[in-house]
């Protein structure tokens, strides 16, 4: 019984190994890039248009709305990382239904991949909202002394992002595999329904989770006395207002 | 007893007793949050949805160490560098 697909081997010469997980994430790759270029060549505005473009629009503006929600204000600037990585990981976990297809994400090295994506990428947006200054200092922030404990955090966050998919995922493989040997007919499609319920729910916790490291990392730290007189204009302008419009 | 038969044995053993012990206190966790969860959402349905969405997150969170148990248990059966090492002294042999 294998661990992960990393040891199903297609094709191998010398050095370079094309290993299952390298073939099923290039088959993933496929299916959504070709998929969209094919429903997005004809976009139409008007109330007529294709099933499909229905779906890819009810897919982007939820993600969008669920980007927005967690408190990043733009969010079209993290749409196309946030949205990939969970339609990858989404799309992945659903495949699991069709017999021979093993989740790309079911190997470590594909969630360590991910993870790491996660990781550069939560500096990179938190220095181009902030500014190498804002987003060193803010490393510091409670205190100085907490300088090594957000570094480790930070690292410590992005490997627990790592095993938590690669652990959810191997283990619906692994159950499956052992159910089968056991008690075929029933049980498995039970824990098949069980392993996509999981395969859905941790793409969504992937994505969840680096929007809000992103927004902590982009959230503008603004002293408490100009939040406070922020606060005091607009209500003041408020308060004007109706009174302008009678 | 031989080096391979204690390595087995010990694998085993232990493997067992991490999935068994690992698993108690993440599974506590989980009830307390969903029945704290059940609750909040019984005093405010309109905002079912931000509930909803933070019993997942906090679920997964708490999941996580029931699942490192599990991967480490996982690597004690079938990934056992100790083990793979001594069968190949023995094949040496």
């Amino acid at each position: 019984m294998n661990l992960s697909p990393d040891q199903i081997i297609f094709w191998q010469m010398s050095v370079v190994k094309l290993n299952a997980t390298i073939v099923f994430t290039w088959i993933v790759m496929l299916l959504l890039v070709v998929g969209s270029i094919l429903i997005t060549r004809k976009l139409s505005q008007d109330l007529q248009r294709s099933r499909w473009q229905n779906l890819l629009e009810v897919v982007v503006i939820n993600i969008s709305k669920q980007i927005e929600e967690v408190g990043l204000s733009h969010p079209h600037k993290y749409l196309g990382f946030l949205g990939s990585l969970f339609l990858f990981i989404a799309i992945s976990a659903i495949g699991t239904v069709i017999p021979g297809f093993e989740p790309p994400t079911g190997s470590l090295s594909s969630s360590v991949a991910l993870a790491l994506c996660v990781f550069v990428a939560v500096p990179m947006f938190g220095i181009e909202e902030q500014g190498w200054r804002g987003y060193l200092a803010s490393y510091t922030k409670p205190t100085v002394i907490m300088l090594p404990f957000n570094f480790i955090s930070e690292v410590s966050r992005t490997l627990a992002l790592a095993v938590r998919l690669f652990g959810n995922m191997m283990s619906g493989v692994m159950i499956i595999g052992i159910l089968l040997s056991i008690t075929p007919f029933l049980f498995p499609i039970v824990m098949t329904l069980l392993g996509l319920l999981t395969g859905i729910i941790q793409a969504y916790i992937f994505f969840i989770l680096a929007t809000v490291y992103i927004a902590a990392a982009t959230r503008i730290q603004q002293p408490e006395r100009e939040l406070a007189l922020d606060h005091s204009a607009t209500t003041q302008e408020h308060d004007t207002k109706p009174g302008a419009q009678q | 007893m031989d080096s391979i038969t204690i390595i087995a044995m010990v694998s085993i053993i232990t493997a067992g007793f991490t999935i068994t012990f690992g698993v108690i206190g993440p599974s506590l966790g989980e009830g307390k949050a969903v029945a704290t969860a059940l609750s909040s959402l019984a005093q405010q349905p309109d905002a079912s949805a931000t509930i909803t969405r933070t019993l997942f997150v906090g679920l997964a969170m708490i999941e996580s160490t029931a699942i490192y148990c599990f991967v480490v248990a996982m690597i004690l059966l079938f990934a056992n560098p100790f083990w793979n090492y001594v069968i190949n002294q023995a094949a040496g042999i």
